[in-house]
């Protein structure tokens, strides 16, 4: 579950304040808000990479309000998946199971199930820089999922990708929600990304955070009536 | 009935057109690139003209009596071993510093910033003599019978005005590393060093390489500080830079020659280095 009450943040000229946001234990998330509304702020504020004035956030049953970032276990996606240049496709999935001291052979075993499972194990040796950007954000994916973090947070993950790509990616990561049931808050300015992954859709405006109840229906509505 | 009036093709052209439609003109770039090159060019023909001269002026003959002078063999040594150190001492500070000051802002951010560059622009001969008297005051004063006019002096002078220009690069390299990797890496498990050593570091190394490499070639060229703070005593704190002066003092102008070839061919050597494995992006 992801669970934020009552969350202010001020960083220099922006701010926002008193936000709640609830994603069920399991269950897809998805914050939509226009270009400058704090959505990417408030994403990394759950991750701990943005100080909050005040305000609790639980992850998985645990307060992780004052925790570091490492300490959380999350799994985080930015937009342009920030793979690590310098390493292979193998070393960027394998990196959070060495940095926790992972026997080798569960993270051979841990990295081959997650590249059969986004479909990358051909890719495995190369580095970033040959990669294309369906295949860059399907690595950034697995490597947030290497360790099994209670929480997946994923930062506008789509927006890069050609429309071909993107409804690729869709089913990617469908297939890693029925696989692996991780609760996730998925950030995104798209409203077709949005109607086809969201059980539970909040709205960014004005420095608050709103919900939109009343199931799929009510979610695909308000979708179709947002701008953007 | 009013006959037909065929269209006339040079009457439509004369139509009035507005200043936007007016056939335009534009001059030659001719001009413009011919003055960019004569400007640039003249500069490129007395660099190299100045280092043609140099090579015609000396001979394989002055090249090797200079080199089988002991003094000038313990230049050249000195200045090696010299250059080395203060080219690691400049990485272990530079790097700190440059993270520091391209990751975080703090109260004094431009201050520090600022200061950093002081011996960049400060005449180097005001460096040397800054240094002397700061060893006249304790707690240095308790250490300046090891390191004035001795050889940790001809380490410290190099130091101080290379550790400028490494800080200087590699800010500038930590600066167009996206903070983003290191975030992620955070995410998944790192503490700050951890990060900073598994994702920084090794996205940095052609900026290190570039800083180390200026570092080294800007101790290479010391010499005021050097005068002062080291003095220029021969077979003890002779680097090449003294040398090419203390041959000039004497007379002897092949010998000062020959020496400024060696500098000139390791000056060569190092920026090769710096463009084949440091960062395209630097200024070296």
């Amino acid at each position: 579950m992801i669970c934020v009450k009552d969350l202010s943040v001020c960083i220099g000229d922006f701010a926002f304040k008193g936000v709640q946001l609830q994603v069920p234990e399991g269950g897809y998330g998805v914050l939509m808000g226009k270009t400058g509304s704090g959505k990417t702020t408030l994403l990394e504020s759950i991750a701990g990479l943005k100080p909050i004035r005040q305000g609790r956030i639980e992850l998985g049953g645990r307060t992780v309000t004052h925790m570091r970032p490492a300490e959380r276990g999350i799994g985080y996606v930015p937009q342009d998946g920030a793979l690590f240049a310098t390493m292979t496709v193998y070393q960027n999935l394998a990196f959070a199971l060495v940095v926790r001291r992972t026997r080798r052979q569960n993270v051979e075993r841990r990295i081959d199930e997650i590249a059969g499972l986004l479909r990358i194990s051909d890719l495995l040796q190369r580095k970033p820089a040959g990669l294309s950007g369906g295949e860059r954000q399907r690595v950034a994916l697995g490597r947030a999922l290497s360790f099994e973090p209670a929480v997946l947070l994923l930062d506008e993950p789509l927006s890069a990708l050609d429309d071909d790509t993107r409804y690729q990616m869709y089913d990617v990561i469908r297939r890693v929600r029925e696989h692996t049931r991780v609760t996730t808050l998925h950030v995104t300015h798209n409203r077709h990304e949005a109607s086809e992954m969201a059980d539970v859709l909040f709205q960014m405006t004005d420095g608050g955070v709103s919900e939109v109840r009343g199931g799929p229906e009510a979610i695909s509505n308000r979708i179709e009536n947002l701008g953007g | 009935m009013i006959p037909a009036t065929p269209i006339d093709e040079s009457s439509a052209s004369r139509v009035p057109q507005s200043p936007g439609q007016k056939a335009h003109r534009v001059g030659s770039d001719l001009p413009f690139y011919a003055g960019l090159i004569v400007l640039g060019g003249a500069y490129l023909f007395l660099l190299l003209a100045m280092l043609i001269a140099d090579l015609f002026y000396t001979s394989p003959g002055h090249l090797l009596a200079a080199l089988g002078k002991p003094a000038i063999q313990y230049s050249i040594g000195l200045s090696l071993i010299s250059c080395s150190i203060t080219a690691l001492l400049s990485l272990w500070v530079a790097v700190p510093i440059g993270y520091l000051l391209a990751r975080h802002r703090f109260r004094g951010h431009s201050l520090v910033d600022a200061i950093l560059d002081i011996p960049i622009v400060l005449p180097p001969l005001v460096v040397g003599l800054s240094l002397l008297i700061l060893f006249q005051f304790w707690p240095f004063r308790l250490a300046a019978d090891w390191v004035v006019y001795q050889i940790p002096a001809v380490i410290l002078a190099q130091f101080m005005v290379a550790c400028a220009f490494a800080t200087r690069t590699l800010r500038t390299t930590f600066d167009q590393i996206d903070p983003r990797c290191e975030q992620v890496a955070l995410t998944l498990g790192c503490s700050r060093a951890q990060a900073f050593a598994s994702v920084v570091l090794p996205e940095a190394r052609r900026g290190i390489i570039t800083a180390a490499t200026l570092a080294w070639a800007r101790s290479l060229g010391e010499f005021g500080p050097l005068l002062i703070f080291a003095g220029a005593t021969r077979m003890k704190t002779e680097v090449l830079s003294t040398t090419v002066f203390l041959e000039l003092s004497v007379g002897d102008l092949e010998a000062a020659v020959a020496v400024s070839m060696i500098m000139i061919v390791a000056a060569v050597v190092v920026l090769m280095i710096a463009r084949i494995w440091g960062s395209r992006d630097l200024t070296l």
